[in-house]
């Protein structure tokens, strides 16, 4: 029985293209508004809704952009947002290189404009036993692999971040251990799934500093650590890269760290998982944590045979 | 009688931190993930109390202050918020959901280390008084050398409470290493 349902609109339910189109006028001309405000964390973008969305509620946006962690601007959940303001997200160039025939250097600010863009609401599961839903905007991960052509030899996908100490106070010494930039990785066949996306925006508009602006990776059925934010670089290689976090405590954060509650974490039990937004310390329940984070339908071929426990 | 024991009023001066993140919790003031909030501020406090109360014994040695008496208060403090942390950890975490509790409490060190240093405190609290010392003599000051383990135990929970050593946890750690190493410190004779 699949865990995870997406809705599929009804032909009555699409919204008519005149309809739309003078929307789009609408929000071009507050976003070209948007646009001269170069201090303005956030502008809206152009999307429409894309698959694998499901019928959840988004978690509020005060939420989304002020509870997470990015340790480059400090390791409690409300530093990112206190510490990111000095950052500067554009211009941005996106490097695809490696093992492709044809190696890609993305103009984020041409990306944030392309009407590739589209809107997928995920579950994201982080780590530490508590979990979000949020309104994404980006492009699958694939379609921009595909562009570079990977060589057959590549089987896995490095990610690298930014490194900025002036503009990023966590990269500076600090007693973590972290080796800066932080680094991710995946499996090719785990890159190039359709669920797999580059967000450029969160709630329609560009991603706010504290997110991981201007580009980052979700992969909604693995821990939030996985997606990497600010990402400069992404290499196709033909082995396993090394990962920021396994790096610092491989007994603690595997390479793969898919979402499984039935694999606890050495300090706690990732079988359930403590709801964000709530807001009262008597009316938040925690909820069951489900196999692949609820995309199982998407993605349990990927590891059919493998034994999940060690490659946890 | 109340000018002997004007001391009492400093117990509830200091479960007010408790009551303040009650209401803080109550009126959503403790951010996105209140139940986590709670629950470590709770330890923290249990952690500051007991730091200070390892801090008594050095400070009349090492700056001639005499501040002794309020070992009582800040050990009976500590066991409160050890005992809140623990409540929260059983009730408002996870529900009294006694699998996830037991499998917490027999496989992760994290939580065994926390639970250990809880148990050790209880003998301490229960004689935490002048009737116990007379009954105990000086049975009593060995029984009381327990903080020394609890004090050991906490600092590891605490330690594994966070992802990384941290600018926050970092302080913390190092002033119950001075403490304990005050400890060890030889009396100079004279």
């Amino acid at each position: 029985m699949a865990l995870f349902h997406y809705p599929r609109p009804q032909p009555s339910e699409i919204t008519p293209k005149e309809m739309y189109l003078s929307r789009r006028a609408l929000i071009g001309g507050v976003s070209a508004l948007g646009a001269l405000a170069t201090t303005a964390n956030a502008a809206s973008l152009e999307t429409h809704p894309g698959p694998y969305s499901g019928n959840l509620t988004p978690t509020p946006h005060e939420d989304v952009t002020h509870y997470n962690n990015f340790y480059e601007f400090g390791m409690d959940k409300a530093d990112p947002a206190a510490h990111s303001q000095g950052f500067h997200p554009l211009p941005w160039t996106l490097e695809i290189t490696g093992l492709v025939r044809k190696p890609v250097r993305l103009d984020v600010e041409q990306l944030l404009r392309s009407a590739a863009l589209e809107e997928r609401i995920y579950r994201m599961r982080c780590v530490e036993a508590w979990s979000m839903v949020i309104p994404w905007d980006g492009i699958p991960l694939a379609s921009l692999l595909k562009d570079a052509d990977p060589d057959p030899r590549a089987t896995h996908v490095a990610f690298e971040s930014v490194l900025r100490p002036s503009e990023m106070p966590g990269q500076n010494g600090g007693l973590s251990g972290i080796q800066w930039p932080y680094v991710e990785g995946l499996r090719l066949d785990e890159a190039m799934n359709p669920l797999t996306l580059l967000a450029l925006g969160i709630y329609g508009e560009t991603l706010p500093n504290q997110n991981g602006a201007p580009i980052r990776l979700v992969v909604p059925w693995k821990y939030g650590f996985k997606g990497i934010k600010s990402i400069q670089r992404i290499r196709l290689l033909d082995h396993e890269p090394p990962t920021t976090w396994n790096r610092l405590a491989s007994d603690e954060y595997g390479f793969y760290a898919n979402v499984n509650p039935q694999v606890d974490h050495p300090r706690w039990s990732q079988a359930t998982e403590r709801v964000i937004g709530a807001h009262s310390l008597f009316g938040a329940a925690r909820q069951p944590t489900l196999m692949f984070n609820g995309y199982g339908e998407q993605v349990a071929d990927l590891y059919r045979g493998m034994d999940l426990r060690k490659n946890f | 009688m109340l000018k002997r024991h004007w001391r009492v009023i400093l117990y509830p001066i200091g479960m007010i931190p408790a009551l303040w993140l009650v209401w803080q919790g109550q009126h959503g003031a403790l951010g996105a993930d209140p139940v986590n909030v709670f629950e470590r501020s709770l330890g923290l406090w249990a952690f500051r109390f007991l730091l200070a109360c390892l801090a008594l014994a050095p400070l009349k040695r090492f700056a001639g202050i005499n501040l002794l008496r309020y070992r009582r208060l800040t050990g009976l403090l500590t066991f409160f918020y050890a005992s809140l942390h623990l409540l929260a950890y059983v009730g408002l975490d996870h529900g009294f959901d006694w699998g996830v509790l037991w499998t917490d409490i027999t496989h992760r060190l994290f939580i065994i280390l926390g639970m250990v240093a809880l148990v050790l405190l209880i003998p301490l609290a229960l004689t935490s008084n002048a009737f116990s010392m007379r009954l105990m003599k000086r049975r009593w000051k060995f029984l009381h050398r327990l903080i020394y383990p609890v004090a050991v135990l906490a600092g590891i929970h605490f330690f594994l409470s966070f992802k990384t050593l941290n600018d926050v946890s970092a302080p913390y750690l190092a002033g119950l290493a001075v403490l304990l190493l005050c400890r060890v410190l030889p009396r100079r004779r004279r």
